[in-house]
């Protein structure tokens, strides 16, 4: 006993002083952060080339999305070190341009002579600009995306399967264009034997924790005519968010998450949907752009067996808007380090390399190339949701205003509480409260 | 073991005391009794001012204001009473009561009546018994947050051994239902992974109690010739009702502060059907970052356990009494 | 719990009575590890073995959610892997044959060491502190002794989250956020109160008679307490570090919170594996069984000190 105590006494002793003692920080290294998914490996692969020419060394801090917002935003609060460069969500922009958390880029832009030009309009006013649309930036654009749709072709091509779907309402099987389309074809392979399997109609968003029910829900919405104020930057929301267009948006959502979902999928997002689709239970599945290039290269589901698609149309046509811009940290060791990254990573050739390997660049070197809608099968679908996203409130107080919208969402969605209409006017008098504390009101 | 160590480290002391210099034996000699309490009990209670005490002064601060962690820049006004009004005034905050005490109270009902049997049975004393008590207590060390993880796994319809499980005794088809993601079924997952986790506690608390009661006062009623029946109603019960009581207490406090096994096996849903008081004040304070509010949400939270574990020790008190 | 010798709640149960309490109570542990044998089972199943239904008892035992653990993969395409040459390791090999290439190692070696640092860091501190304070309790007169007590103990009902807030705040200011330090007195200061409280019944066990003949022979105080008092409070001293242990190798609420990569904890940390697109649940199997095993071997080492605490803990209450 005693010899054991003594032995545990002796090595965390050790441990404790060893780590106490202030990390001896290497100049030539940064610590970039992001989410953990599919186009983050593709950035580690991409960053061997900046290693390779200037010596610096890339650590990486990728977070799961659930947990993403939450731990890096408490990690920005806490002044804490962690992260050199961060691609950050597009809704952080306010808080951290405001707050001081990331460093202000016109100047070194200016000096580097990157030009924002140089970029997709919309993207960098919606992932580098605070205040939205003025030439201040934050951030360089790292990274476009939209939530869009993918399904089975091989199961959309089988011929009884057409027969039947015309049978039954008179068109021809394919692609849907429009929401009501949309859950008329989920509904008809909801409960289908295929392969010997039975399958589901559509995967989509229902995440309460982070964001994901409200990625989901607003596909429906905007596509509707959804709209957040009536007139903009008036923040009179009374008449708009829970306007009957919202409601009807709303309305559809549920009926297909209820009609037409896999099994124990009240909770799901980006990889619940992938699982979903990737282990042939569903039929079609929502989920981010991001993801497209990994599918299509997946050895069960992926190359013929699947096809993409933007979101359908409701009144209108709309995306609800993903996607990253890459910032500085206020706070970081090594600011010469972390600039010289984003110089390098906006070289048009390394943007590239960058949609080459899977991330969505959104430089018009890469967009405006006569050949990327070949390039890729999603790629033309990319250029058309990019053309008409819509996002959540930029403002400084996303994260309340968000978290109300995801309490509304799953209550009204998976809990099954309330009408539509009472959980957007309870969503208009939520929201109205928290502008009402910031003096918007 | 203790006993030929400590003559083993007499007789080694016994030469170090001699090879001591005088001079500083003196010195330590020379502190007195006060100032040895002093120098033990100083460094405890400072860190406890510092990392206890302050911060509660800071908190209770805070919530007479406006403050918010996320604007270091913003202007931050005292607000009065406010925040505590409009938290008393929140029916979310209620619904959230309302589904703590609910997972409290049935916690505590499953956990006492498995706990306090199984104490009974391992009482009898079969063989093995002490090996097997072992082994029952392993969920209780283990990390609720790590293991309520891997529960959100087990309860997976079709692919979750839970659901299997269950289909297997009971027939019912494994995805027919969904414990985490049903409105009716959420509140029960979370109540059976700390029933499965925490009632090895309250047994070994009875157990505790059980082996407290003297043999003779089962001799006496043997003698009496009181049957088996009474005697457990009328000894084995009220003599370890304290001990029943304190596990009830402990789980009690314990439960209402839930916060790691429920954030990770249901994050609070579907909807908000278990959403208990911490994950609303996680969500409050580090989600929404009204600092403020938020203080004043923790404070009425701390002055609601803190006066129920009170006013639940002097009723335990008067049972012990009797 | 085996050495209590004394009483017992009836006479002499009766065998067949003991068998048929010793079936349910067996019957009850073996229900109670199948999670847990699930939780081994899983960490070493392939990934699509570990999700197929029904759930699979007989299966191909691999090493791929450990491979999956300590490593970061790339998918590549199945050319650029031929052009690589032979693979390095079992784990090389099993990862190339999903397509993919081993980028890096994962955190969560860094994490784990975090653990180990903070809760032994931590355990040591409140045990230290705690003996002394605890004997200071039993031995001297201090003014407000009871009220203090009670003090340090009540600071263990605040719901942790409600801690959490200014102690954020106070970090912040001080630059202790995610770092092993800030954790460390953080966990202490929990731990120290539950410490002084079991201490100071196991100090007050010993006969104060014993430091009285020692400091007539010669000790001082200071020598009386470490050559007489230390030694007889060991199994207390063992009883109350396996408690601190446990409680901060396990902690979750303020670990998520206050860290959030330099100086993270595996609690937070084990959730967040994920394999490419969905859940990679044998990997979380395989971080899972690594992180209980400590404990368990504790547990089962140190069983008789354990139960001491608890019912003793209990009981002075």
């Amino acid at each position: 006993m005693r010899k054991l105590t003594k032995a545990l006494l002796g090595a965390t002793t050790a441990l404790t002083i060893s780590t106490a003692m202030p990390a001896v920080s290497q100049a030539a290294e940064l610590t970039l952060c992001w989410a953990a998914w599919d186009p983050a490996n593709a950035l580690v692969e991409l960053s061997k080339d900046f290693t390779a020419q200037t010596g610096t060394e890339m650590k990486f801090e990728f977070v799961p999305w659930p947990n993403f917002a939450d731990r890096i935003l408490n990690e920005l609060n806490s002044g804490g070190k962690l992260c050199d460069l961060l691609i950050g969500d597009s809704q952080w922009l306010g808080g951290s341009a405001e707050n001081g958390y990331y460093v202000k880029l016109n100047d070194f832009f200016d000096k580097e002579g990157i030009k924002m030009s140089d970029f997709a309009e919309a993207a960098v006013n919606a992932y580098a600009t605070w205040p939205k649309g003025t030439p201040n930036y934050w951030a360089l654009p790292a990274m476009g995306d939209a939530n869009a749709w993918f399904y089975r072709k091989d199961w959309f091509a089988k011929p009884e399967l057409q027969a039947e779907f015309k049978k039954q309402t008179g068109r021809d099987l394919a692609i849907p264009t429009t929401w009501p389309e949309l859950i008329e074809t989920a509904k008809f392979f909801n409960g289908k034997e295929i392969d010997g399997k039975k399958v589901y109609g559509a995967a989509i968003f229902t995440e309460r924790a982070s964001e994901g029910i409200t990625m989901g829900v607003t596909q429906a919405l905007y596509a509707n005519g959804f709209k957040y104020e009536k007139t903009a930057g008036k923040y009179d929301m009374d008449g708009a968010v829970n306007s009957p267009d919202a409601v009807k948006g709303l309305e559809e959502y549920k009926e297909l998450y209820k009609c037409c979902t896999p099994p124990g999928y009240t909770d799901a997002y980006m990889g619940e949907t992938l699982d979903a689709f990737k282990s042939g239970q569903a039929a079609m599945a929502m989920n981010w752009f991001a993801f497209f290039p990994g599918l299509y290269k997946d050895e069960n589901v992926g190359g013929d067996k699947i096809g993409f698609f933007v979101n359908p149309k409701g009144t209108t046509a709309a995306s609800t808007l993903g996607g990253q811009g890459i910032s500085v940290v206020a706070n970081t060791d090594n600011m010469d380090g972390a600039l010289a990254y984003i110089k390098w990573f906006a070289q048009p050739d390394v943007q590239k390399k960058w949609w080459s390997l899977g991330g969505y660049a959104v430089h018009n070197a890469v967009l405006n190339d006569p050949s990327f809608k070949d390039s890729q099968p999603f790629a033309a679908d990319f250029l058309v949701a990019m053309n008409q996203v819509q996002d959540f409130w930029q403002e400084p107080s996303y994260a309340i205003l968000l978290q109300a919208m995801q309490k509304r969402m799953h209550d009204y969605v998976v809990a099954d509480q309330g009408t539509a209409q009472e959980a957007l006017d309870g969503l208009v008098k939520d929201w109205a409260e928290i502008f009402g504390d910031e003096g918007k009101l | 073991m203790t006993d030929t160590n400590t003559t083993i480290m007499d007789k080694a002391t016994e030469r170090m005391v001699h090879a001591t210099p005088m001079s500083l034996a003196r010195r330590v000699r020379g502190l007195s009794d006060r100032a040895i309490a002093w120098l033990f009990i100083a460094p405890t209670i400072l860190l406890l001012l510092a990392i206890n005490i302050f911060p509660l002064i800071w908190a209770v601060r805070l919530s007479f204001t406006n403050y918010r962690a996320n604007r270091p820049n913003a202007v931050v006004e005292g607000v009065g009473l406010t925040n505590y009004q409009r938290v008393l005034n929140d029916p979310d905050i209620w619904i959230a009561m309302q589904t703590t005490a609910h997972f409290v109270f049935w916690t505590i009902i499953l956990q006492t009546l498995i706990g306090f049997s199984l104490a009974y049975l391992i009482d009898r004393k079969f063989k093995g018994h002490a090996f097997w008590t072992t082994v029952i207590l392993i969920p209780m060390m283990l990390s609720p947050a790590v293991v309520g993880n891997f529960w959100r796994f087990l309860y997976q319809p079709q692919i979750g051994l839970f659901n299997y499980i269950v289909s297997y005794a009971t027939g019912v088809p494994p995805s027919s239902f969904e414990m985490l993601g049903a409105v009716s079924l959420a509140p029960w997952s979370i109540i059976i992974v700390d029933t499965w986790m925490w009632t090895p506690y309250v047994m070994l608390i009875c157990l505790a109690g059980l082996r407290s009661i003297p043999d003779y006062i089962y001799e006496a009623a043997e003698v009496d010739r009181a049957s088996a029946w009474r005697q457990f109603w009328s000894i084995t019960i009220p003599m370890a009702l304290p001990f029943i009581m304190l596990a009830v207490l402990f789980r009690g406090i314990e439960n209402f502060k839930m916060f790691d096994m429920v954030m990770l096996l249901t994050g609070g849903g579907p909807g908000s059907t278990t959403e208990v008081a911490s994950i609303t004040l996680k969500r409050e304070a580090f989600e929404s970052w009204r600092t403020g509010r938020a203080s004043s949400f923790a404070i009425i939270l701390f002055v609601a356990v803190f006066g129920l574990a009170n006013i639940y020790v002097k009723a335990l008190n008067k049972v012990k009494q009797r | 719990m085996s050495n209590a010798t004394t009483a017992h709640s009836v006479v002499e149960p009766s065998s067949t009575s003991k068998r048929i309490a010793g079936f349910i109570v067996i019957l009850y542990a073996v229900i109670t590890m199948v999670p847990l044998a699930w939780i081994f089972l899983t960490s070493i199943k392939s990934p699509p073995d570990s999700i197929s239904y029904p759930p699979k008892i007989v299966f191909q035992p691999t090493l791929e959610g450990y491979c999956n653990l300590f490593t970061t993969r790339t998918r590549q395409t199945p050319e650029y892997i031929q052009s690589l040459g032979p693979p390095t390791s079992t784990c090389d090999e099993i990862t190339r044959s999903r397509n993919m290439v081993i980028a890096g190692p994962s955190n969560y070696w860094p994490r784990f060491t975090n653990s180990m640092v903070i809760a032994f860091g931590s355990t040591f501190l409140a045990v230290f502190l705690g003996t002394l304070a605890a004997y200071g309790f039993s031995r001297f007169r201090v003014p407000l002794a009871d009220d203090l007590l009670f003090f340090i103990l009540s600071t263990r009902m605040m719901p942790p989250i409600a801690v959490a807030i200014p102690i954020y705040l106070m970090y912040r200011e001080l630059g202790l956020s995610d770092t092993a330090l800030g954790m460390i007195l953080l966990y202490t200061a929990v731990n120290v109160s539950l410490a002084v409280w079991l201490l100071k019944g196991f100090i007050d066990e010993i006969p104060r008679e014993y430091e009285e003949a020692a400091m007539i022979d010669g000790y001082t105080r200071l020598q009386a307490f470490r050559k007489v008092v230390l030694p007889q409070a060991t199994t207390g001293i063992a009883a109350t570090a396996i408690f601190c242990l446990i409680f901060a190798w396990n902690e979750y609420a303020f670990a998520v919170l206050l860290t959030s990569g330099t100086a993270q904890t595996a609690p937070p940390f084990i959730p967040t594996i994920i394999g490419e697109g969905g859940m990679d649940w044998p990997a979380v199997a395989a971080g899972t069984t690594i992180f209980l095993v400590p404990i368990l071997v504790f547990t089962i080492l140190l069983r008789k000190q354990l139960l001491r605490g608890i019912t003793f803990g209990a009981v002075r209450k």
